[in-house]
């Protein structure tokens, strides 16, 4: 066949259907790997709900349970902690908790159901540490008039004891506040449960 | 050679060009005559890759990717397998070798203008080399399952989690989880020990081939390639073997003697190599006081610290940290200066190359301090020394009149303080601000006023027509 004899338009068309579907069918085949990356069904169903006995807690104390692997502490703040936390307002970030995640019923200036107990999750919203709970007034030698509240050891994040973020600090909003409620007599927090309360 | 070999050399030449690709790269392959010092790093960044994927498969003979076992697992490799200990920790010290040569054969690029034109290509190839090395390293670390491993995959992979919109499915997809788990591990595991080293050989290829196509620089940027003899071959070239391969074994003994003295004294290196909270479980619930990547991360490290979240959202000291790795590819079409060599560049760029060899050093040690107070501020100094390292190679590339060194001047000055106004602060904030900011204003005050006034700091040396020496 010479090259006058080509049907030069049929050639394209065909080499332009085939790139068309052949590219389509290879965007298709990595559909299920990059699927399978995500978190299995098993990953999926292991975020059953937490109980936790809060009845021998003492004031000024924390427990730390896990909860969908992630530390959720939960603590018993004394009234002077509960005072406290009208003065830390100036230094915070978000203290209506405007932009940070929290159950509706945790949408308050103490950011728990009753005052007294703060359940949150334990994670730092900026990457992800643990931070330490550092309760003691000036416990903080770098942070003029500490009253008490949450340090990131990884990159400085602070956040007082309802866990709000302070200004000027990596961390961007608040602690997250799981879901949770009250069972038994409210002598056990159940954390990841709310009745669809939130 | 004896007619029997020459004959078998001739049977498997007529189907694989075996002679050909002997002589092409190697012994008919011409390298300047003048290498110095800083040409071992090339061939021992090689002998440290093949040392880490040999040592690599025989720990997989007894590792165990497992949340549950893997911790375990190498402790027995540690204290039960035969020489278990001495693999693991050719490995472990292996790892901070390749980044020690790696930085080494960078800086010599930098020196010498290696990645100017012909070689931008070698230089995108190896930028691509050392990305792939850094994730190679970042998850190979997570496998231990220490604490050191598990909180910094943490914290690495929360960084994707600051993508606006789709970070917090992205950081989920990576890890397989909510949190870094036992699926986490599983992943890493496949990329560490096959994905990223099958990419990593490839581009080592790449950039070698793109090497031997143009062939390499020298210490006096001049391209031997433009001066050959009536034989083809460059006058100041010699054949790569014998001349350099014997002279690259004495730099692998010597490598080897260094190596040897980590290995068998101190594996741990004082914390540096292996962190003393790696030999501590993984515990999910506790973060160790002080978290700090491996040295060889913590330049960049810094940087992401030290830029303050805009918005309510971190992006922008992960964006920093990017741009601090992007900006190094695109140096080809930053510095476009003709002359490569800095033997015989202008002063100024030499003092330019010294404030980012210092500010590089200065981040990496911020990176592993707790990021308070005035260390914090230091670190947002010394990144905008990074960053202006770029701008200044990209001035420093042409002829520029007084004035035009006076308005840089003022732009530059101007944009700190914009930066300043922008992060905002009090109080005791304020006054570290205040008197760290002549830091950066003290050095583009050099760097700019200095060519405005002494026209011959910025009057670059006659390059020779000949390699020197």
């Amino acid at each position: 066949m010479s090259e006058q004899d080509v049907d030069k338009s049929r050639r394209r068309f065909l080499t332009a259907a085939t790139t068309v579907v052949g590219t389509i069918g290879a965007g298709a085949a990595v559909v299920p790997f990059v699927g399978s990356m995500m978190p299995s069904a098993r990953a999926l169903s292991a975020g059953a709900p937490v109980e936790v006995d809060i009845s021998k807690l003492e004031p000024g104390r924390r427990v730390v349970v896990e909860w969908r692997k992630k530390p959720v502490w939960v603590l018993y703040r004394t009234k002077q902690n509960l005072e406290d936390l009208a003065k830390m307002e100036p230094r915070l970030a978000d203290v209506e908790s405007n932009s940070s995640r929290q159950p509706s019923y945790a949408k308050n200036k103490h950011r728990s159901i009753k005052p007294e107990y703060l359940v949150v999750i334990g994670i730092c919203t900026h990457l992800g540490c643990s931070p330490q709970y550092r309760p003691e007034v000036g416990d903080l030698s770098f942070e003029a008039n500490w009253l008490g509240g949450f340090f990131c050891p990884c990159h400085g994040s602070k956040f007082d004891l309802a866990g709000r973020v302070f200004k000027g600090v990596p961390a961007p909003v608040n602690l997250v506040i799981p879901p949770y409620s009250y069972t038994n007599g409210d002598k056990v927090v159940v954390i990841g449960e709310d009745g669809g309360a939130a | 050679m004896t007619t029997k070999t020459q004959a078998f050399m001739n049977w498997v030449d007529a189907r694989f060009p075996m002679t050909k690709m002997w002589e092409d790269h190697m012994a008919k392959y011409y390298a300047p005559k003048n290498f110095n010092f800083w040409y071992f790093f090339g061939s021992l960044a090689l002998l440290v890759l093949v040392l880490q994927i040999v040592t690599g498969i025989f720990l997989t003979m007894n590792y165990k990717p497992d949340a549950t076992l893997a911790f375990a697992s190498v402790e027995y490799i540690m204290r039960d397998v035969n020489f278990g200990w001495l693999i693991r920790y050719m490995h472990s010290t292996g790892a901070s070798a390749f980044f020690v040569i790696v930085y080494l054969h960078m800086f010599r690029g930098l020196m010498y203008g290696s990645f100017k034109q012909p070689r931008e290509l070698i230089w995108l190839f190896g930028m691509l080399i050392y990305l792939a090395l850094m994730a190679e390293a970042f998850m190979g670390y997570l496998l231990p399952w220490g604490q050191m491993s598990y909180w910094g995959a943490q914290v690495i992979v929360n960084l994707f989690s600051a993508v606006p919109w789709v970070g917090e499915s992205l950081s989920v997809w990576i890890r397989g989880d909510y949190v870094v788990s036992d699926a986490t591990l599983n992943r890493f595991f496949a990329f560490h020990v096959i994905a990223v080293p099958f990419i990593l050989a490839g581009l080592v290829v790449a950039h070698i081939i793109a090497l031997h196509e143009v062939g390499s620089n020298n210490p006096d940027g001049v391209e031997i390639k433009k001066n050959k003899g009536a034989d083809g071959i460059p006058v100041d070239g010699i054949p790569f073997h014998p001349y350099y391969s014997v002279k690259d074994i004495v730099g692998v003994v010597v490598f080897l003697m260094f190596f040897s003295a980590v290995l068998f004294f101190a594996p741990e290196l004082g914390g540096w190599f292996l962190e003393k909270d790696n030999f501590i479980p993984a515990n999910p619930l506790k973060t160790p006081e002080h978290i700090v990547p491996l040295w060889y991360f913590t330049p960049f490290y810094a940087i992401l610290r030290a830029i303050p979240p805009i918005w309510e959202s971190q992006f922008p000291g992960v964006i920093a940290m990017g741009m601090a790795i992007v900006f190094l590819f695109f140096l080809p079409w930053l510095d476009r200066h003709p002359v490569k060599s800095m033997r015989y560049r202008e002063a100024i760029f030499k003092v330019n190359l010294f404030i980012f060899i210092v500010s590089f050093i200065t981040l990496g040690w911020l990176g592993t301090q707790p990021a308070t107070g005035v260390l914090s501020e230091l670190a947002f100094r010394f990144s905008e020394l990074y960053f202006a390292f770029f701008i200044f190679l990209w001035i420093f590339s042409a002829e520029r009149s007084s004035k035009y060194y006076l308005t840089s001047w003022i732009a530059l000055l101007g944009t700190l303080v914009v930066l300043d106004i922008l992060r905002g602060g009090s109080g005791e904030k304020l006054a570290l601000m205040m008197n760290t900011w002549f830091i950066p204003a003290i050095c583009f005050s050099i760097l700019l006023l200095v060519p405005a006034k002494f026209k011959s700091w910025t009057q670059a040396k006659p390059v020779p027509e000949r390699v020197t020496s």
